[in-house]
Order: C-alpha cells, then sequence, then structure tokens
C-alpha cells in the first residue's frame, strides 16, 4: 500500500491533527472562483483548437449508466458504443472508460475484453454511502474480482460533516487497499458539501489518503460538476503536486451535456493545472450524453454540415 | 507554455464597424469641420494602422462649442426631470444596440482587448446612463435641499484609458441633472465619442445639449479656460490637472478632478491565496495596466511572500498577449508610443534602482505598441517605481510584516485613489480600511466598478466623487436665497 509522502506523514496521525491541517489550508473566496470560471468560460476556442479538444474530450469520457433498470443488454451497447462512438467515422478514438454498478461490471469487461476501455465501477455503497465500512469493502471487492479496472467510491459526507475527518480519511484508505490495482476515484458530492472550504479540505483529505483521482459527484443530487467546483479540485491536486510530487487526476461528474461546456472545463484544466493533465489518464468526464452532442460536433467540423440526432447512435 | 491545446485565432470581425475616413467635430447637433481646418490622425496601436482623420478644435471651435451649449442649456435645464431622463434611457438602449459595435470601435483605437470592451467597457457605459436616467427626476430627494439647480455649461476633459466610460461617467450625471456639455476627448482616442454625437442624434437629443470638439492638450486648454463654461470635471494626469485648478482658481468656476493613483493591494497571510492571485492580475495588468485605479503596488505579508510570488508568477505565465480584437487576448497594446516611451524608461529606471525584474516568456507583436507584464521584487518604499505612477503593465512586490506596517506603507504615497485587502478575516478587514486614505478600497476583489458607488481621490488623486448619490453633487447646486446661477 502506497505511504504518503513524507511532508505529511504526521498530517493524519490523529483527528485533531488532521482537522488543525485541513483547516489550515487557505480559504476560497466563493465570489473570486466563481469570477475566474465564469472568464475563463469566455475564451473561444475555434477551428483546429475545438478539433483537437473535441477528440480528446471524447477519449476522456467514462461513458455511464447508473440506473436501477440497467440491464446487460443496455451495458453491452454502452461496452459497443465506447470503442467506437462514431461507426461510420473510425478515426473517433475510443472512450476513457465504462462506468457502470458492481453487478453489471462482468458484463462489462467481456464486451470490452481486448480493447483499450477501461471498466470503471461503482463501490462503497453508491450513491449515498450509507452502509457500514464491511459492506463497503465488500462492495469494492466484488467490483475488483468482476475485473474491474476502476473503482469510484463515495465519502462518508455524513461524517466529513459532522467533522470526523479521520474516518473519512480511514474509510478511504480502507477502500484504496481493497481496491488493490484498481485506481481509486473518490466521490465528494461537492453539491452536498456546499461549500468551497469544503471542497478544497475534501479534496486534500482524499489526496492525502491515496485517491488516484478526485471526482465531483455522483451525478445524482441537485448541484453536479460545476466550472467553480472543478477548478478549485484542478487547483488542489496542482497544489498537491507541487508539494508531493504525485500526480492526482480529476473528474467533474453529472451535469455536461454540451461540447461547449465539455471544451470549457478542457480550458480550466489547460490553464489551471496545465498540460499535464490533458490526458485521459489524469482527467475525466463522468457523463453519458455528453459524447452524442461531441460526436455532432464533430461531424460538423469534418463535413461542414450540422447532421442531427438520427446520425448519432442512440444507446 | 508549450501546451498541446493552443487556442486558434478567434478574431471578433471588424466588420460590424464603419469607420469614416475622416470626422468633424459636433457642434450645436451638427458635424462640422475645425476653423483652422486643421486635422490629425488617429491609429490602432496593435498595428499602428491609422484609423481616421479628426478635426483639431481650435479655441475659436470651443467658442463655438460652448456658445451652442449655453444656447441649449436654457431649455435643456427647464425640461422636467422625467422628460430628460426619457433621452438619458434612449441613450443608454442604443448603446446596449450598439455595444458590439462600439466594442470593436473602442479595441482599434485603444488597443484594449475586445474581452475588456464587450464584458466590461461597455456594459458600466449603458448602465451608467441607466443609472443617472432614474436619478433625474428624483434630484429633489437626492439630499441637496428641495429643488436643486444645474450649475449651466460642464466642459469635460477625459482620457483615453477608458474613452467611452469616461465619457459615460461625465455625460450621464451632467445631463440627468440639467447641464449641458462641451467635452474634449483625448487624442489618441477620439472615436468612440464622437459615435457616441451619432447615438445622440439617433436618440433625437436637442441641439447643442451635447458637443464634441476633438484636440490635443491645447484644445482641452482652451476648454478649462473658456470663460463661459461654469464647471470643469477632468480625469487624466496629476501635472495637467494642477495645471487646471491653478487656472481656474480666482473664477467662479466648479471643478472636480480625477487624476492619478498608485494604489497599494495588500495581501495579507490568511487571504484566499487563488483568488487573491487573481486580484493582483485583475489589479495590474486589466487594460495594460492603464488605470488610474490599478493596484501598482502589491503590499504581500513577508510570511507568504514565496507562496504568492510562485503562485503569481506560474499565473502571469498564462496570460495571453497580443491581437487586441482576438478573444482570447488577456493583454493588448499600449495606447501610444509616448506612453510606451514612459512606461519603457520607468522600467529601466526601477532595474538601475537595484529592483529585481521578472516577466514570463512571451512574444509580442512587430508592429505596434508593447510591452511584456513585467513585475518587480525586492522593491522598497525609496524605489522610483514604487512612488511614481507608472501607468502600464508594471507590478512593485513590497512585503510587509504587520497590519500597521501595511497600511503606513500603503498610506506612505502622494496620491490616495485606491487600495486593495485581501483576508478571510472580516474584522481585519473593516479595521484596516477604514485606517488607509483611498477613495476606493476593494476588499478580496480588485478594479470593481459599479455606477452606484463614487469613486474619487485624496491627496494629489484629487477630488470631488463621480458615481452613485454623490456624483450629481458636482453637477448641482443647492438651492439658495439667491436664487439661480
Amino acid at each position: 500500500m502506497p505511504t504518503i509522502t513524507p511532508a505529511f506523514a504526521d498530517v493524519a496521525a490523529s483527528d485533531g491533527a488532521l482537522r488543525r491541517f485541513l483547516h489550515g489550508l487557505p480559504g476560497v473566496d466563493a465570489v473570486g472562483l466563481e469570477a475566474r470560471a465564469a472568464s475563463l468560460g469566455t475564451r473561444s476556442i475555434k477551428t483546429t483548437a475545438k478539433a483537437y479538444a473535441i477528440d480528446l474530450a471524447i477519449s476522456m469520457i467514462d461513458l455511464t449508466t447508473l440506473e436501477g433498470a440497467d440491464t446487460p443488454g443496455k451495458v453491452r451497447a454502452l461496452a459497443a458504443k465506447a470503442q467506437h462512438p462514431d461507426p461510420t467515422d473510425r478515426t473517433t478514438p475510443a472512450t476513457a472508460a465504462v462506468c457502470v454498478y458492481p453487478d453489471m461490471a462482468p458484463t462489462a469487461v467481456a464486451a470490452l475484453a481486448g480493447s483499450t476501455v477501461k471498466v470503471a465501477s461503482v463501490a462503497t455503497a453508491f450513491p449515498a454511502g450509507r452502509a457500514s465500512l464491511a459492506v463497503k469493502l465488500a462492495d469494492t471487492r466484488d467490483a475488483v474480482a468482476a475485473g474491474a479496472d476502476e473503482i469510484d467510491m463515495v465519502i462518508d459526507r455524513g461524517a466529513f460533516l459532522a467533522g470526523h475527518y479521520l474516518k473519512v480519511y480511514e474509510e478511504i484508505r480502507a477502500v484504496k487497499e481493497a481496491a488493490g490495482a484498481a485506481r481509486l476515484k473518490v466521490i465528494f458530492e461537492t453539491g452536498e458539501l456546499s461549500t468551497y472550504d469544503n471542497i478544497r479540505r475534501a479534496s486534500w483529505l482524499g489526496m492525502l489518503a491515496g485517491a488516484d483521482f478526485i471526482k465531483t459527484s455522483t451525478g445524482k443530487v441537485g448541484v453536479n460538476a460545476t466550472p467553480a467546483n472543478t477548478l478549485l479540485m484542478l487547483e488542489a491536486v496542482r497544489d498537491f503536486r507541487a508539494q508531493t510530487g504525485v500526480q492526482v487526476g480529476v473528474k467533474p461528474a453529472g451535469g455536461i451535456r454540451t461540447s461547449k461546456d465539455a471544451v470549457k472545463f478542457l480550458v480550466l484544466v489547460n490553464e489551471t493545472a496545465g498540460a499535464d493533465w490533458l490526458d485521459s489518464h489524469w482527467f475525466r468526464f463522468g457523463a453519458s450524453s455528453l459524447l452524442n452532442d461531441l460526436l455532432m460536433q464533430r461531424q460538423k467540423l469534418s463535413t461542414g454540415r450540422y447532421s442531427g440526432p438520427d446520425y448519432v447512435t442512440v444507446d | 507554455m508549450g501546451s498541446p491545446f493552443e487556442y486558434a485565432p478567434a478574431p471578433e470581425s471588424r466588420a460590424v464597424v464603419d469607420i469614416a475616413p475622416a470626422y468633424g467635430l459636433f457642434i450645436d447637433g451638427e458635424f462640422t469641420e475645425a476653423a483652422g481646418g486643421k486635422v490629425f490622425k488617429t491609429v490602432s496601436p496593435a498595428t499602428e494602422e491609422v484609423l481616421s482623420e479628426v478635426a483639431h478644435g481650435s479655441a475659436e471651435d470651443v467658442d463655438r462649442a460652448v456658445g451652442a451649449a449655453r444656447k441649449a442649456f436654457e431649455k435643456w435645464s427647464a425640461l422636467p426631470g422625467a422628460e430628460r431622463a426619457k433621452y438619458l434611457f434612449r441613450i443608454a438602449r442604443i448603446i446596449q444596440e450598439r455595444s458590439r459595435e462600439l466594442a470593436v470601435l473602442e479595441t482599434l483605437d485603444n488597443g484594449k482587448p475586445i474581452r475588456e470592451t464587450r464584458d466590461t467597457d461597455l456594459p458600466l457605459v449603458a448602465a451608467h446612463f441607466f443609472y443617472y436616467a432614474g436619478w433625474a427626476d428624483k434630484l429633489d430627494h437626492a439630499g441637496f435641499g428641495a429643488d436643486p439647480r444645474p450649475l449651466g455649461v460642464a466642459g469635460q476633459v477625459i482620457p483615453w484609458n477608458f474613452p467611452l466610460l469616461m465619457l459615460a461617467w461625465k455625460i450621464a450625471p451632467a445631463l440627468a441633472t440639467g447641464n449641458t456639455v462641451v467635452l474634449k476627448p483625448a487624442e489618441t482616442t477620439p472615436l468612440s465619442a464622437l459615435f457616441f454625437a451619432d447615438i445622440c442624434r439617433q436618440a433625437g437629443l436637442p441641439k447643442g445639449v451635447v458637443n464634441i470638439v476633438t484636440g490635443d492638450g491645447s484644445t482641452g486648454a482652451a476648454l478649462v479656460s473658456h470663460p463661459g463654461i461654469d464647471k470643469v470635471a477632468f480625469t487624466g494626469s496629476t501635472a495637467v490637472g494642477k495645471a487646471i485648478a491653478r487656472g481656474i482658481a480666482g473664477t467662479d468656476k466648479r471643478v472636480t478632478l480625477e487624476l492619478g493613483g498608485k494604489g497599494a493591494n495588500i495581501v495579507f497571510d490568511d487571504a484566499p491565496v487563488d483568488q487573491a492571485v487573481e486580484g493582483i492580475v485583475t489589479g495590474i495588468f486589466f487594460n495594460q495596466g492603464q488605470v488610474c485605479c490599478a493596484g501598482s503596488r502589491l503590499l504581500v505579508q513577508e510570511s507568504v511572500h514565496e507562496e504568492v510570488l510562485d503562485s503569481l508568477k506560474r499565473r502571469l505565465s498564462t496570460l495571453r498577449v497580443g491581437d487586441p480584437l482576438d478573444k482570447n487576448t488577456d493583454l493588448g497594446a499600449i495606447n501610444s508610443a509616448e506612453q510606451l516611451a514612459r512606461i519603457t524608461a520607468l522600467a529601466e529606471t526601477g532595474e538601475a534602482e537595484g529592483a529585481e525584474r521578472w516577466s514570463p516568456e512571451c512574444e509580442l507583436p512587430s508592429s505596434g505598441y508593447w510591452f511584456a507584464p513585467t513585475l518587480f521584487t525586492n522593491v522598497t518604499q525609496a524605489h522610483t517605481i514604487a512612488r511614481d505612477e507608472i501607468f502600464g503593465p508594471v507590478l512593485s512586490v513590497l512585503t510587509f510584516r504587520t497590519p500597521e506596517e501595511a497600511v503606513a506603507k500603503a498610506n506612505n504615497t502622494q496620491y490616495g485613489l485606491s487600495a486593495g485587502i485581501w483576508t478571510e478575516k472580516g474584522s481585519r478587514i473593516l479595521a484596516v480600511a477604514s485606517r488607509l486614505r483611498a477613495g476606493v478600497v476593494w476588499a478580496n476583489t480588485f478594479n470593481k466598478f459599479d455606477p452606484t458607488s463614487p469613486f474619487g481621490g485624496y491627496k494629489e488623486s484629487g477630488y470631488g466623487r463621480e458615481g452613485g448619490r454623490h456624483g450629481l453633487e458636482a453637477y448641482l447646486a443647492p438651492s439658495s436665497p439667491e436664487g439661480e446661477h
């Protein structure tokens, strides 16, 4: 199990030490943060830059289905789409991963065998996370055993909001251990943490505990990924790498539906964390309907014409 | 930066604006040639391309303009406030409708990025007219006595850094209060004022209420010294402001002066660092630092000096310098060769006096007037670059140890226009702000403007306030037994 960098070795020695560290992080001015995100949102990305951004965004998608009504057929359709998003244009990049519930992981693994597309499975009693640690760990091991390459866990927001940071930290550590070689994405459910100060603290907490990715949301609450909360998390991974040398990925999830939005997020990545994060290994979009909009924009760029929803596949 | 994500050029179209090859003076509702037939050229600072030829107003032209304004004053001041408001509302709406055109025009003539003219200048220009339109029929309740009276003819001289916005700051309150105006735009940026003249005609504003006389310093001097004006409003350099104050001494002209500044941007160790860095950037690189209220002195607490400076340098290396019409440009051209020479000379003085100069790697265009974003460290209060207004994209970084020292250093300047405070502690904001001798103090933000907020300075930054209810006072005489002016 990887240990945290010596610089922060004592940070999680006790609940008190962890609290002092997290509360000692610089505050976030909400107005300023949102103004910066909005200002970067006015970047005008055209022609060659747009083509680059669209392909990059497609390659960063965790194509997601997380519904009670998910079936093996639905998951197989999604897996096919992930490998060849545009059947009429084989130069279209594959998505990064397919993201499913643990019981659908075996289906996804089988459908994606031999492809570059990873299988991500949510775990730890997603989306609420209201279960005992034993259940969460069993959930995780189940997904890993099914062949999941990546685990998307949720933190215990109740414990976080109650100030029990060490409990959250230890839970992430335990899930990380249970996940083994699978990359661990830690979901904060930023909409429930509510304040930007909390999001910064959760980001550091997650990274200290060994997260490979920090992720905004489950997509199951009112407020999911926003430019501002993603910008804040990009600042956190940037600062964490500067202080520890460890690079952590970022995944905004939920609510990103248009190419225009996706390109804005890539501008945030480019101008905040920097070019090192412009890669599907370090940045992901948790999305489903976004892909078809990207494909329509891609077709528009290559043909000069807008096609329409009948020219991309419905899954 | 070497990012694979290279933004392709995204230029705003010039086709939305139609610049005539020549413009006359706008006097008594008509465009006319200057009496002596003299003209001067206005160029695009980004390319040095000549945009148009503009009439050079002489003392004779100023006299004609003041006469027109005087004649118009009688009827204009007698209109019910609600009627004057209608004209101002109409002007505000036309500005909104023509905002794309005016933004492109301003960017061409001034050199500032289209992102700023589109997102800051033009919305504020319209907002100013809307705001003062609302006051026009409520002057009895503005706190200057019942039935306050307009002064008469206002002679207004504005600078080149925010050509149309400064026009709005001057003309909107003057008209709302029943005054008529003669306005002299800056020599290097006359075009947006001339387009505004066209908007006045489009709005059906009575002839002579607004007169625009273009020219250079001599034209401005003729205007402020003209015996027929009742009020001088000037925004510009402290040297010229002092000359104006001397010139009108002994006359009954009222005057407001909005002059230079050397604003302190104070960053405490408990500041929200990422947002403070944004505020430092906005404070000194907004409009290429050609802002009288720029945060040109960064005072940073020693305990976070390194951290803030590292973040600031990293941020500066993402600034995009270049074609002002490109929608992704953060930093445009310096307004004139003269201003560029002044910035260059002061930066060289900074180096010569031992301050450490740093700029991010950035390629500057080969034609036009350009200056890379620059910061100086190891600066003390004794350095010229910590005392003189540079009016360019040059930041002087100083440190302090305690809040007392921060306040002392912030106030240790001949100016007193603006200051910024960065801390997460509300009590500190209030304690420090109340001790700063600056007309505007921003807390956890910088260079934010709003028509409802008064703006003005202490000491050599001038006197009088523009904007808000306070801005009305400069154009009103309280009602008194002696009656009218």
